[in-house]
């Protein structure tokens, strides 16, 4: 059976097109593949990241019929072949070269956030922290993160708008809660959360959460969490009059 | 290393790869919201038929002033505006419309749907400039949690209201006696439903213990918190469920009242 690819072109620097490709696909075969298969027998030049080909490592993150996916984890039986398929970069992020973008920005970001910074080990522990992994659980979940940036790419606010200088994403809000909400930690993130990382930009829509494909939920219990203890520490004058109160 | 500037590129509205029926969903939510906001605003100005037997309507619980029986305080409120056509609905209602518009589920369903902020995810939208909820108006978003309390109180009025609508007038003054009709019933389901929303609620999950580090520490606060977390899992069924069962209680009682159904006797 053959199946016809639309996959972005363009070289650095320079404007890009949807280029057609036709290859032969079987059963079992992923996005990835195919874009493999046309890179080995069509397009040698054909540009593209990857790395473990099982979900894992977060490289071949794409645009696919429009919608942030990772390559490797779109089985084809899962699209509409009788269609070509569109195979794009992600948009919220500058292309190097067809598929792939610079995503470094990311790393910048991250190295602007508080490093975890947990409290000293009590003397009732033995040399060693002890948590309850009922604590830890809630954390835990952030830390599935592969950091493939579908979120990031899929958030309208860096997306549409554009607000990588005032605004972190939902990939590291999401890093934000796993250390502000580790039962060790004693760094207080929320006034960097508010002021330089704008939470306050994040509108809810939960596309991250579709997009994530550790199926973390971004949305529920990392950043709307993080907007509650915003409300806590500059909204909410009761909570402010009692920790004037209780100290 | 090379680093290529982030520059943002504004796509025009609408405009996607996406192949699918994006376009469905916030249709669905525009509509599903649009058709309660009509009913209510115009159920809400009615002042009549809200209630039937010992049955009243949630757009109207608490009544506080009215001219029905389940009035608290009399007719008519001293200090109403006399050129302002009162209806008990509107001193209740503000309170849970706070509630629901506040709510981060339907924050997120609406800057969609009516906003088109984005109308749907990797899809073109139709403004360059953004501020998101970081300024004003939508800053005030954040005083959700006090409409959580009042709602909180009113699922309480609510349940109360269903067990005063067990009990029925027998023709003899002040003798009242048990049964439940179908409106019964519906009441019934219409508190449960509100509660398992207001139960799943963002703003609940971390006053209860979301916003502790160790919550497991507080054995209380650990249970609330699990209590929270599973009904928050489905906090968008309950939004809608309980959205539909407000105004479905509401269209009962007032067909009953207007004499168009009967309500069947069951108990």
């Amino acid at each position: 059976m053959k199946a016809t690819f639309q996959i972005w072109r363009s070289e650095p620097g320079g404007a890009g097109a949807l280029e057609s490709y036709t290859t032969e696909i079987s059963e079992g075969m992923v996005v990835l593949d195919a874009v493999h298969k046309i890179q080995a027998e069509q397009s040698p030049d054909l540009a593209c990241r990857w790395n473990c080909k099982a979900g894992k490592c977060g490289s071949c993150s794409a645009e696919i019929n429009g919608q942030p996916k990772l390559m490797c984890m779109t089985r084809l039986n899962s699209l509409d072949l009788t269609q070509p398929v569109t195979v794009e970069p992600m948009r919220a992020f500058p292309i190097i070269k067809d598929l792939v973008t610079d995503v470094s920005w990311n790393f910048r970001v991250k190295k602007g956030l508080k490093k975890f910074k947990p409290r000293a080990v009590r003397p009732e522990e033995h040399g060693t922290w002890r948590m309850a992994q009922r604590d830890v659980d809630r954390v835990q979940e952030f830390r599935k993160c592969i950091e493939c940036f579908l979120c990031q790419d899929v958030c309208h606010v860096l997306r549409d708008h554009g607000k990588h200088e005032e605004f972190i994403g939902p990939r590291f809000l999401l890093y934000s809660a796993q250390l502000e909400m580790h039962p060790l930690d004693t760094d207080d993130r929320l006034a960097d959360l508010k002021h330089k990382n704008n939470i306050g930009y994040c509108n809810i829509t939960k596309c991250c959460t579709k997009v994530c494909p550790e199926h973390i939920h971004i949305t529920d219990n990392a950043i709307i969490p993080l907007k509650e203890r915003v409300v806590d520490r500059y909204y909410d004058p009761v909570t402010k009059l009692l920790r004037m109160i209780t100290g | 290393m090379q680093v290529i500037p982030v520059q943002a590129v504004h796509r025009g509205f609408g405009t996607t790869s996406r192949r699918d029926n994006w376009w469905a969903a916030p249709l669905g939510v525009f509509f599903g919201l649009l058709v309660f906001l009509v009913y209510v605003n115009w159920a809400m100005f009615q002042g009549e038929h809200y209630t039937f037997g010992p049955y009243l309507s949630p757009f109207y619980s608490p009544e506080l002033w009215g001219s029905s029986p389940h009035a608290w305080f009399g007719e008519y409120p001293p200090f109403w505006p006399s050129f302002i056509p009162f209806s008990p609905a509107l001193l209740i209602l503000p309170f849970p419309a706070g509630f629901r518009f506040t709510c981060y589920y339907y924050r997120g369903a609406y800057y969609k749907s009516f906003w088109a902020d984005p109308v749907s995810c990797a899809v073109g939208e139709p403004r360059k400039s953004y501020r998101g909820e970081n300024s004003f108006p939508l800053i005030i978003q954040n005083i959700h949690r006090y409409f959580l309390y009042a709602a909180l109180v009113f699922i309480f009025l609510l349940a109360y209201d269903v067990w005063l609508a067990m009990w029925w007038d027998t023709g003899v003054a002040g003798e009242k006696e048990f049964g439940i009709g179908l409106g019964t019933l519906i009441m019934l389901a219409n508190v449960v439903l509100l509660a398992g929303y207001a139960l799943g609620c963002h703003s609940l999950r971390h006053i209860v213990g979301g916003r502790q580090d160790e919550v497991s520490k507080s054995p209380v606060a650990d249970a609330c918190y699990s209590c929270t977390s599973s009904f928050n899992g489905r906090h968008q069924l309950f939004a809608w469920a309980s959205l539909t069962s407000v105004m479905a209680t509401d269209i009962y009682i007032r067909l009953c009242s207007m004499g168009i159904i009967s309500d069947p006797r069951l108990l």
